[in-house]
């Protein structure tokens, strides 16, 4: 499995930064965030490669990874041929985080994306159509942050309810 | 009319262009047709209306400025409150634009502030026609992350109730489906079976609906005394009655020129729509995750997965149809076939000890204390699960850092990916056929909005 | 278990201004206390058979959000039938409809179209919030839920339960056709007005109350 990294890298030299294995028999490779669009061009258009994009999404890491970065995106990658699950790491910047969109990849980073910018406030260079998905046009705020507050009423039970 | 009533008509409107300018940008394209699609006032309405009627009949079709028309968010045949935007031009949909988020939960945010098994009961609740499926992606996903080993018995528990949530989920896509068309008297047919189906799951899990019954490790209770015997009797009447819908429809002649060519699109195009499921499986592209990476002891059973060939809503309709029939199989192979041993891992720090226990072991009350109250640790990692789900491909991606409770919790949810394929299905289509298509697509707004 | 709001109630609602408008009506059924309730108010034989009129065919809109919305569906079905309560068709335009059963979870972004389907039904009209997450936003007290749909429509019955089987909507029915007419009650709306409040203007105050919660968040 940690083919995938080494053929990664002959393609697009100095996109891969590292390799983790997971759990079960799950890979992720974390990619340098300006390549990350030819990594995933590669990757879906090697034959036997990875034609569908399962998922993009983040996590929240308000104190960074130590190099400024704060949000960590998770690209599922999934091959239809031959069934193996691949997982792209980029890290997106605290200040301004922005990414390439992999829309012009797989047409079904579209959705995927606009979730990721309107949960965590990611934008994606290149997406055609980056608006707020799951909360109202004019929400302000980024509601998955970590530092963003659950929100909802402080219920007090009496006895007479 | 007064300004202030103003306040409700074009909302999103300017909500939309409120956005805008306090970020200082152009508005997205969803943001520029809803700004362009909600009149400010009812005279506006009236206004375009009119220029409409009068453009209609001095340009022809194919040249005219299509009229923008609201389909939701409260519509009978939008399958739930899914808003569709739609560029009409007479009959014929030129584009539609989808604004969903009408069901947004916040579940997924709620999950990070509960430990791992309370947030069972928030992930069942995303897709609300399979929670089971939920819940099976949501606690392999755990499991991976504990290295957890699911017993055997469990395994197959899962399996078979995961094949009776397939069923009931599709018996709610017909009756919904056949109802929107107007083919109503399957609506009632079908939900009679899914009440027989609803009092299995009340037997075994203790409701009938947003059931909590996967466990992490396994499933929360063995089978019922009576179980058995009830759902041996369902199965078995089962295929009869899908023979019944199949009476009422699959040769019906409304039927057939209502879902025969309606939204069919290449396969490959559905590929890099991410489409999974009975959508994808319709136009020929044999990807079931049952099949090209069994979990849960799949690999053991004996089951077809009905392929189709052009694509269309009636061969989505075939193929879930027989879906059923292969998930009446599947489960009485798992009730012939069940074996003995426990219903979930004996793993003590994160498996509650059976009650029985309680009474005379010291260690166990305190186990059962910790877990209830603090939960179990998970170690550090992440993790990606995925289950076939009725709709298609469901995941579970989890990550964790040590403590009880999750980091993040993500649903990859197949309603989400699959309603991007509506936009170049509709393209070119009749209304009426956009009906069709939405039916057939089988999409849950709750597993869409999460 | 349907419930009619509680007397003295801390929780926080639509407004409601005479307090004997809350009280608990199962109460009054049979006394001489209801006799002289419905006597206050409805006095003519015509104003009684409208009533019963009224709750023997309330018809309701389909406005079905999340879970509960399948039960709802269960209740039109054959083991639960409410058709023979009266509640034949599901009316898709509410401008047909009596009856509002917001059933499921209210989100911000839905609570402006729930105001808009409730002012755009004729009166008399009733609205049930039917499920936890309708009557009190339920499992999820987070930024996205509304906290109870009686913050934005006033709501005549509640029916807990997540999602409540179908007979407890069924229940709720009934419990609705009593407060209407089967005993010569007014509904709420009457009351209201009666009262003089006028609702639908209470749509803008809503609709800027929730952009101010939502600018303060």
């Amino acid at each position: 499995m940690s083919d995938y990294r080494n053929v990664i890298e002959v393609a697009c030299p100095g996109a891969v930064i590292d390799e983790f294995e997971g759990p079960g028999d799950e890979l992720t490779i974390e990619i340098h965030r300006d390549h990350i669009r030819a990594v995933c061009r590669f990757l879906k258009s090697e034959p036997g490669a990875f034609r569908q994009l399962s998922d993009v999404t983040c996590v929240d890491y308000l104190e960074g990874n130590g190099n400024g970065d704060r949000f960590r995106l998770a690209y599922q990658l999934f091959s239809m041929e031959t069934g193996d699950r691949l997982r792209l790491r980029v890290w997106a910047d605290a200040e301004h985080p922005e990414v390439d969109s992999v829309t012009s990849v797989w047409a079904t980073a579209n959705w995927h994306e606009r979730e990721v910018y309107d949960m965590f406030g990611v934008r994606f260079a290149g997406h055609p159509d980056l608006s707020r998905i799951l909360m109202p046009f004019d929400w302000e705020g980024h509601p998955l942050r970590r530092d963003y507050p659950l929100g909802g009423e402080n219920v007090k039970f009496s006895d007479a309810v | 009319m007064s300004t202030d009533q103003a306040d409700v008509f074009a909302l999103e409107a300017r909500e939309a262009l409120e956005a805008a300018r306090r970020e200082g940008r152009e508005l997205a394209e969803t943001e520029r047709v809803v700004a362009m699609v909600e009149a400010r006032t009812p005279q506006e309405a009236l206004a375009r209306t009119r220029a409409h009627e009068a453009n209609a009949n001095s340009a022809a079709p194919g040249s005219r400025e299509p009229m923008m028309i609201n389909l939701g968010p409260q519509h009978p045949s939008t399958h739930g409150v899914l808003r569709l935007v739609t560029e009409l031009d007479g009959e014929v949909v030129r584009d539609i634009h989808p604004v969903i988020g009408y069901l947004h939960t916040g579940i997924e945010k709620q999950c990070e502030n509960k430990t791992f098994w309370q947030a069972i009961t928030l992930v069942t609740r995303m897709d609300y026609l399979s929670p089971f499926f939920n819940i099976h992606a949501y606690t392999q996903s755990v499991e991976k992350l504990l290295d957890l080993e699911v017993p055997t018995r469990a395994q197959w528990l899962r399996v078979m109730i995961s094949e009776l949530n397939r069923i009931t989920s599709h018996l709610v896509w017909l009756g919904t489906s056949g109802l929107e068309l107007g083919a109503i008297t399957v609506f009632f047919y079908a939900y009679r079976e899914r009440d027989r189906a609803l009092d299995l799951f009340e037997m075994i899990s203790g409701e009938r609906m947003n059931n909590r019954y996967f466990q992490v490790g396994g499933c929360a209770d063995d089978m019922p005394p009576g179980f058995e015997k009830l759902l041996r009797q369902f199965v078995s009447e089962m295929p009869s009655r899908i023979d019944e819908y199949e009476g009422m429809l699959s040769a019906n002649p409304i039927w057939l020129e209502r879902t025969r060519g309606v939204g069919i699109l290449p396969a490959d195009q559905l590929i890099d729509l991410g489409i999974t499921g009975p959508a994808l499986r319709a136009a020929g592209v044999d990807l079931d995750l049952r099949k090209a990476r069994p979990y849960s002891g799949y690999e053991h059973f004996d089951f077809t997965v009905p392929v189709g060939t052009n694509g269309d809503a009636y061969d989505r309709y075939l193929i879930r149809l027989r879906e059923m029939r292969e998930s009446v199989r599947i489960i009485e192979q798992c009730l012939d076939g069940m074996p003995e041993g426990p219903h979930i891992a004996d793993d003590r720090k994160v498996v509650l000890p059976p009650r029985s226990e309680l009474a005379t072991s010291m260690e166990a009350l305190i186990h059962h204390f910790k877990l209830v109250t603090e939960g179990f640790q998970v170690p550090e990692g992440e993790a990606y699960s995925a289950v076939e789900c009725p709709r298609g491909e469901l995941g579970c991606y989890v990550v964790a850092d040590g403590g009880p409770k999750p980091v993040r919790v993500h649903m990859r949810d197949p309603s989400f990916v699959n309603l991007q394929a509506l936009r170049p299905m509709a393209k070119n289509a009749y209304l009426a056929d956009l009906i069709a298509m939405i039916g057939s697509m089988d999409n849950v707004m709750g597993g869409v909005d999460r | 278990m349907a419930l009619i709001p509680p007397p003295g109630s801390p929780v926080e609602r639509a407004p409601r201004t005479d307090a004997s408008i809350d009280r608990d009506l199962r109460d009054l059924v049979e006394t001489a206390e209801e006799e002289a309730f419905v006597q206050r108010l409805l006095t003519t034989t015509v104003d009684r058979a409208l009533s019963w009129a009224r709750s023997s065919s309330i018809w309701p809109a389909t406005f079905g959000l999340a879970c509960c919305a399948i039960e709802m569906m269960h209740t039109a079905t054959p083991r639960y039938d409410i058709a023979r309560f009266g509640a034949e068709v599901f009316r898709a335009s509410p401008r047909q409809a009596d009856l509002l059963i917001v059933s499921g979870r209210v989100s911000q972004k839905m609570a402006p179209v729930l105001r808009r389907i409730y002012d755009q039904m004729m009166e008399p009209k009733w609205v049930i919030s039917m499920g936890a997450c309708a009557s009190s936003g339920g499992v999820f007290n987070n930024y996205a839920i509304v906290q109870g749909v009686d913050k934005i429509v006033p709501v005549d019955v509640y029916v807990p339960g997540c999602p409540p089987r179908p007979e407890s909507l069924i229940e709720g029915i009934l419990i609705l056709q009593r407060l209407i007419g089967a005993n010569g009650m007014p509904s709420s709306f009457d009351l209201m007005h009666e009262q003089g409040l006028a609702v639908p203007e209470d749509a803008a105050r809503i609709a800027s109350e929730r952009r101010a919660w939502a600018a303060a968040r």
